[in-house]
């Protein structure tokens, strides 16, 4: 026997109250770990932004097309290493629910302006080389099982073609893998003049701007310089850093940080209360024990560690079961997710964040009936009996 | 025989309001060590506040409390948890057991605070618990055993560390006639065999017959009866 073995039986002495108390907070684990994880994922896009990939789209809104003539000027603009353009395709394969996240793009300066696309060499030249050429994810590939030199023909929900269809055969001629794991594969890219050049309306249009700048330290210069050069034309434009793009993107779906702050927030202030008040009511039940002991030579700084350290073991149990639940939720979601959400998984980063919330949660609720356990007076606490 | 304690003008007031109430005042004596005493006397006259300070969990206001030389009165609080855990066991009259360890555990709790293994724990606890006649209950928790074995639980718990004294409070004011002979034969036998110096307060006479010298505290003040043990 040893303090642990004291601390584990106090911990457990009444078994209803001590599965409630641990139901509590492996319930605000799992919400931590499951919120965290999309929080993360949501927000992958803002961290894998490259620091010189400035974006350039309509000022309205990235609805909006640009002139196709204004992806040549802004090549010209000092300070702008590389210039490419992406175009939505609102694609879809077969069915309108089977979603197939597509851009018409310029393959060359495209994959000059995304090095982060890892992709055979003889397929890389086969996307720059072939009007027809689909470029896809690893995803996607598994997802319908399509392998380079399957023939795929791809709707738009939003796009017509001159001959009345909105259906452009492919040949899938490469495919490319994540070099992080928070990339996503999901997408497919063609080639813009294939795409443009059959467009019954809407042509020489693009959706956007990707530009590479030869220094993050000129991206406001050339920001600015972009914008200010557009800003008597018809189509206004507003060019920010591909992060700051990003956080917009997500920003339209709502402030998951923030609402996770709010929900976990709410989550542990509550659970806080409730746990906190039952080691208090606890350790007030014990008094007399620890009376005894105190009597028996325990010193109270000994007898103080013990009842933080149930504190925090308690916790921990309630924690790590909650983080557990997580993991395991997310493994099967992942799957399911794969497409839209890559890498959604209790990483080791939340899982170090939620190691340092258990304990902490664990001292705080702890220190209270601690005190109160230091703080016991023998005389006081044996006189009751 | 050895001195082991020695009280001098040993007071003891409490506040209560703007009263002051004093429990005694001006208290001498001695133990010698190898003694066995039970102290009787009315209720509030002190008994339980002189056991106490002896054990070292209450402070005199004045006066002073020494034993085998340390002023037990001046120790700071951990100096006089680490004192108590070496020369003191503690008997109550209600057992104070921890509920949710077994009866080996109960006993073991004590070593906790030494230096001693796991193996030497073990064997100081079978010991212990053979000396008042549980070995055979070590795995039982308190519940499951009558009021008498869970005194006896408790008696092995206090002399497990080997201290040289031990302070009883009422030890058998919670038992039967029979387990409560059983009690008092047990620690007569360690004060007979073992060496333990024993102070016992009690209400009981027919506990008191079992010391070697009884004790009766009355308006701060002791009256001495020598006797004849049981």
């Amino acid at each position: 026997m040893n303090d642990l073995t004291l601390i584990r039986k106090n911990l457990f002495r009444k078994k209803l109250r001590a599965i409630l108390l641990t139901l509590s907070i492996l319930i605000a684990f799992l919400i931590f770990g499951v919120l965290g994880s999309f929080n993360r994922v949501l927000n992958a896009g803002v961290e894998l932004a490259a620091a010189d990939r400035l974006i350039t789209m309509n000022n309205t809104g990235f609805t909006q097309s640009l002139p196709y003539a204004y992806w040549g000027r802004v090549q010209g603009v000092e300070g702008v290493r590389n210039a490419s353009h992406m175009s939505w395709f609102g694609g879809y394969y077969q069915e309108p629910t089977q979603v197939v996240q597509a851009f018409a793009v310029d393959p060359e300066t495209f994959l000059a302006a995304y090095p982060e696309f890892l992709i055979p060499d003889d397929q890389r030249q086969a996307f720059i080389d072939q009007r027809n050429c689909l470029l896809i994810g690893e995803t996607l590939a598994r997802q319908y099982d399509w392998s380079v030199g399957d023939r795929v023909p791809l709707l738009s929900n939003i796009w017509q073609k001159t001959d009345g269809t909105s259906s452009w055969d492919f040949e899938v001629c490469a495919i490319y893998a994540p070099s992080m794991e928070e990339m996503s594969t999901a997408a497919a890219y063609m080639q813009y003049d294939y795409y443009n050049e059959a467009l019954s309306f809407n042509q020489d249009r693009v959706g956007m701007i990707v530009l590479n700048t030869v220094d993050p330290a000129v991206n406001d210069r050339v920001a600015n310089e972009i914008d200010a050069m557009f800003e008597n034309s018809p189509a206004q434009t507003d060019t920010s850093t591909e992060a700051a793009f990003s956080q917009a993107f997500i920003n339209q779906i709502g402030n998951i940080g923030l609402i996770l702050i709010y929900v976990v927030g709410a989550a542990f202030g509550i659970i806080l209360l409730i746990v906190g008040t039952s080691l208090i009511l606890a350790i007030s039940e014990r008094t007399k024990e620890i009376a005894v002991m105190k009597t028996l030579g325990f010193p109270a700084p000994r007898i103080f560690r013990m009842v933080l350290i149930e504190s925090v073991m308690l916790s921990l149990v309630g924690g790590l079961a909650g983080i557990g639940l997580a993991a395991l939720l997310l493994k099967g979601l992942a799957t399911a997710l794969a497409g839209t959400l890559p890498g959604l998984a209790v990483t080791g980063g939340i899982f170090g964040i939620a190691l340092a919330m258990m304990i902490g949660f664990g001292i705080i609720t702890g220190i209270a009936p601690a005190l109160n356990a230091h703080r016991v007076r023998i005389v006081e606490a044996l006189g009751k009996q | 025989m050895d001195t082991l304690y020695e009280l001098t003008d040993l007071s003891k007031r409490y506040a209560r309001g703007k009263e002051t109430i004093t429990i005694f005042e001006e208290l001498t004596m001695t133990i010698p060590q190898g003694d066995f005493i039970a102290i009787m006397g009315p209720s509030g006259s002190g008994k339980t506040t002189l056991l106490n300070m002896l054990g070292g969990i209450d402070r005199p206001s004045s006066g002073s409390v020494v034993c085998e030389g340390v002023r037990v009165d001046r120790l700071s609080e951990g100096k006089l948890a680490q004192w108590r855990s070496q020369h003191v066991g503690f008997i109550f009259q209600f057992y104070n057991l921890m509920p949710t360890l077994t009866a080996a555990q109960n006993v073991e709790l004590p070593l906790l605070l030494t230096k001693l293994s796991g193996k030497q724990r073990k064997e100081r606890v079978a010991t212990a618990l053979d000396i008042v006649g549980l070995a055979d209950r070590k795995g039982h928790r308190p519940r499951q055993l009558s009021g008498g074995q869970q005194q006896r639980v408790a008696i092995a718990r206090a002399i497990v560390a080997d201290p040289k004294v031990l302070l009883c409070d009422e030890p058998t004011g919670d038992l039967d006639r029979v387990s409560a002979d059983e009690i008092l034969e047990t620690l007569q036998l360690l004060n007979k065999e073992l060496g333990k110096t024993i102070v016992m307060v009690t209400h009981d006479p027919s506990a008191a017959k079992y010391a070697q010298r009884e004790l009766h505290l009355d308006k701060g003040r002791f009256i001495e009866q020598v006797q004849e043990s049981v």
